[in-house]
Parts: structure tokens; sequence; C-alpha cells
């Protein structure tokens, strides 16, 4: 396959966001006068150096944290952050060590009022989909750092977000590990018809994952890139057009 | 499509190693690992009932093993016995249970509300540091030499352990875990009823079984000061009348309470934390 699957959903807008924060007195800026627009169903990749704010952008996405001025419009209505329409997937799996990989999965439906049965049958297919079938029963710590992320990454596909948003999902992982996790995912967002925001700070990882890729510079006089990755799936890594784009990524960053 | 290399057995990396049972071991193995659990205890009673028997203490204050389970055999269904323990457990077990009816509640409550904590500390650190049992004076003059001041002295002494323990307990419930369960739009009360409670259960039980010692320990001495009944009581009084093996009998009496409550509080443990590996 090697069309793009057809956006099912709308697009989300981000119009003239600010975000600061206080330290030692004085007042920091993260974002000034941010704008962007999530196409529906589209990988987007955002990269930047520490402190540029990519981690701020998608945590105001997700709603953990609030900007403070500025709109976020889904299809053009106002609203306040992306709640159940996304599902965030931290670097850590972050998950309960008390409850059963299953349960684990189910929880984040049954967070949201899902009655029990209905949260676990669904949490079942979603372990399959990510290759986690016969590990229902497991506890988290008898899990490998792959395994805990994909049960992660379950956890998030279950409750059918609109947007998936990635916070450096795989910078945990050992490096053969991180390049399954990649190619798995690229395959789930292609199945499941999600949209997906992907921060990272692996420059190889945006090209492989992303349709765009948003360059955030710690310089906020400079507006932010977005550079267009019109490579088919699926990618090779080491094919002349991958590394050019990488090439011209880091270019942007003053690395050669 | 790629996957890390995944164990193809599952049953052995889901299986503790406990469940395995104990009849495949060869009887050898089972005779060392009974050697090594209990050789220590039983060179220890073999060295008291020897030091009684061949004279290196007095008989009259250490007697051997023999007559103190001779004592307690009749003290328990001909004596007072049974009924001083069930009167001691009583009073052990109230104040056991007020002080976990109080101390949980308000250290789940302390723990999440940073201005009650702080608002309570100061008067609660000094509650803590006076001792129950200098206290205890007050408390007879409060509420008589009744049952009442020697289940509250026992009660002031095991709710700090408790309260304390779960207040820091819920405090270091990882923020992360919390967080991912608001960005999942879990409301205050699933965050605590399905994150911070079940996270903060194992502090609890440590509380717990600190608050159970304290609660014998204090039981003894409330009982050995102003009491007529009760295995603290019975202690003392036997050594009076010089009825040493019937003293030790109480002790030993006392001795397996604590045991006994111990292994109680880590069964309900283990059962609450069964993900958790390492409950000692």
């Amino acid at each position: 396959m090697t069309t793009l699957p057809v956006p099912l959903r709308g697009e989300v807008a981000l119009r003239g966001l600010h975000k600061s924060f206080a330290l030692e007195g004085r007042s920091i800026p993260i974002l000034t006068n941010f704008d962007l627009t999530i196409r529906g169903g589209e990988s987007l990749a955002i990269v930047g150096a520490s402190g540029a704010g990519k981690t701020t952008l998608l945590r105001i996405l997700a709603g953990l944290e609030t900007a403070d001025t500025g709109d976020i419009l889904i299809d053009g209505e106002p609203a306040g952050g992306l709640g159940s329409a996304c599902a965030v997937i931290f670097q850590e799996p972050r998950l309960l060590p008390w409850l059963t990989v299953l349960r684990n999965v189910a929880f984040g439906l049954e967070a949201r009022g899902t009655a029990p049965a209905t949260a676990r049958e669904r949490a079942g297919r979603y372990l399959r989909l990510v290759g986690l079938a016969g590990f229902e029963e497991a506890y988290p710590r008898q899990l490998s750092g792959g395994m805990a992320q994909r049960v992660g990454i379950a956890r998030a596909l279950t409750t059918q977000p609109e947007i998936l948003l990635l916070d450096e999902p795989f910078g945990a992982l050992d490096a053969m590990t991180k390049l399954a996790m990649q190619e798995e995912l690229v395959r789930i967002w292609r199945e499941e018809n999600v949209t997906m925001v992907t921060v990272t700070h692996d420059l190889e990882e945006a090209v492989f994952l992303a349709d765009r890729v948003l360059v955030l510079s710690r310089n906020r006089t400079q507006a932010p890139r977005l550079i267009d990755v019109s490579l088919p799936r699926p990618r090779e890594r080491t094919s002349s057009a991958f590394v050019a784009l990488r090439q011209e990524l880091m270019a942007e960053f003053g690395l050669h | 499509m790629t996957y890390e290399a995944l164990p193809r057995d599952f049953s052995g990396l889901l299986k503790p190693r406990a469940d395995r049972p104990l009849i495949l071991l060869r009887p050898l193995a089972i005779l060392r690992r009974l050697a090594m659990r209990f050789g220590a205890l039983a060179a220890f009673l073999a060295l008291w009932q020897t030091a009684s028997t061949l004279g290196w203490v007095s008989p009259a204050i250490l007697p051997g093993i023999d007559k103190v389970a001779a004592a307690l055999w009749t003290g328990l269904f001909e004596g007072t016995l049974a009924g001083d323990m069930a009167i001691s457990l009583q009073r052990a077990g109230l104040a056991f249970l007020a002080a976990v009816g109080l101390g949980i509640p308000l250290g789940l409550l302390m723990g999440q509300l940073e201005p009650i904590e702080r608002a309570l500390d100061p008067i609660l650190q000094l509650f803590r540091q006076t001792s129950a049992l200098a206290l205890y004076p007050i408390f007879i003059l409060l509420f008589g030499l009744g049952e009442m001041s020697k289940v509250f002295v026992i009660f002031w002494a095991t709710v700090f352990p408790i309260l304390l323990a779960t207040i820091g307990g819920v405090k270091e419930v990882d923020p992360k875990l919390v967080e991912m369960a608001r960005s999942y739009g879990a409301n205050q009360l699933t965050v605590f009823r399905r994150v911070i409670l079940p996270a903060s259960i194992p502090a609890i039980f440590v509380g717990l079984r600190l608050a159970a010692t304290t609660a014998l320990l204090l039981l003894i001495a409330a009982e050995m000061i102003g009491a007529r009944s009760g295995l603290g009581f019975q202690v003392m009084n036997a050594e009076y009348n010089f009825q040493i093996p019937l003293m030790f009998a109480a002790i030993v009496l006392l001795a397996l309470l604590g045991l006994a409550a111990n292994a109680l509080l880590l069964g309900l443990q283990r059962r609450l934390c069964r993900w958790n590996e390492r409950i000692v």
C-alpha cells in the first residue's frame, strides 16, 4: 500500500497561541503567537531543541496545560483542549503496577466511565493489535520496556481517539526496539486511520513517521518551519530521498 | 511485521516462584530448607532447655520448656489464661480498629490536601512525640480505671504510625500516574479510587504492621500498671506469686499473639498487593 489513508475526521487549528512560564520571578515565553493546522488523518512530527516548546505544545493540545491566550479550534469550533478526542502516549509507559496488562489497557476507557466488561472486551482487541495477545494476565513488572510501551499504546487506542499525541514515545527504548516500534506505530496509524502528532528529538524518527515535520526553534522571532515529507510508504531509511530529507532537517539545526 | 523477541513459553514468565509445589523438591532439599529457616530457633530452644536442666540458670528462675508448656496447658484449660487472652485481644483489637478507622481516612485526606496537612502537622507532631505512657495517668483521670482508659492509651500510640504512613504513602504516589489518569478524563474520585488508594496500600501496611507491634507493647504496659486481668497483668501477677512457669506461659502467649497479628496483616497485604513481588 502506498496511498495515504483517507482523513476521516476534521482538522485541528491552533490560532495565536501564547504560553509562558514563570521562572524566578521572570516570565519565560515558550510559545508566542503560534499558529498551526493539524490535518485530519495526517502524521505530524514536532522536532526542536530542548526548551523550544515541543512538549508544552503537546501538553496544551492534550489539555494538561492551558495556553495563556489563543484558541484551539476543532473543525472551526473553539475548544479548550482536545479532551476525549485525543489520547496521550508518554515517554514512560505509565502503567498501573497493580493492574494486569488487560486491565491497564481497559483503564483509559474505564476512567471515562465505560462499563468494565465493555472496556475489557475492547482492550483485548487492541492488545492483539499491538501483538501482545497472551499477556492479558501479566503484570507490568513482568514486561520489557518495549512491551510495556505497547501496552501504553493499546491503552490509548482503546479509547478510539481521533488524535494520538505522542511525547517522545520511544525515547527510553534501546535502538533495535525503537526501530521495530516505529514500524509498528506506522502500521497501527494506517490501520486505525487516526491523526498522529509525535514530539521527538530523533530526526530520523520524524522523517520515518511523519507526513509533515514541524521544526520549532528556540529563537522565538523565527517562525516555525513546516517541512513536507512526501516519501512513499513503506519508507526505506537508507534510500537517498530519505537521507536527503534527514540532512535537510539537520541543516535546520545547523548540523551536517 | 517486526516484533522484538518475545518468549515463546509465557507460563514460566507469569508463574511466581512461590507457586511451585514443595513436593517437587527432594526430601533432602526440604530438610535443608527447614534447617536454614528454623535452625537458629531450634538452637535457641535447645539452649534454653539445657540451661535449665543442667542448672546453668536456676530452674526456679528459668523453668524448662516442658514446665512452661505444662503451665501453658493448665493455664489455658483450667486457669484464667484463656480469659486473660480474650480480654487482652479485646483491648488491643478495639484500639487498633479505632486507630485504623481514624488514621487511614485522615491520612488519605491529609496526604492529598496540603493546607489541611500544614494546619494539623504541628499539633500532630506534638501529640506524637508525647509518650502515650506518660499520658496514661491523664487518661485514667479522664476515663477512670476501666476499659476505656486502657483502650485509649493503646489507640493513642497506634494511631500515629498508621496516620503518618498513610500520609507518606499518598504523598509518594507517582504524579505521572495521576497525570496519566487525568489525561484520560478521570475525575477526582476516579483518580483517588483507581490510582492514589491502590498506590498507597503498601505504605499503609507498613504503618499497620508497626502499629500492631506498638499496640501489643502498650497493651502489656497498660495492663501491668492498672489492670486486674489480661496477659500483661498475668505476667506481673505470676511473678509476684512466684508462679514462674505461669509467667513464662503468659509471655509465650504474648509472643504468639504478636506473631499471629503480623502474619494476619502480612497475609492480607499479600492478598491486596499480589502485583507486588517483594513483600517482606
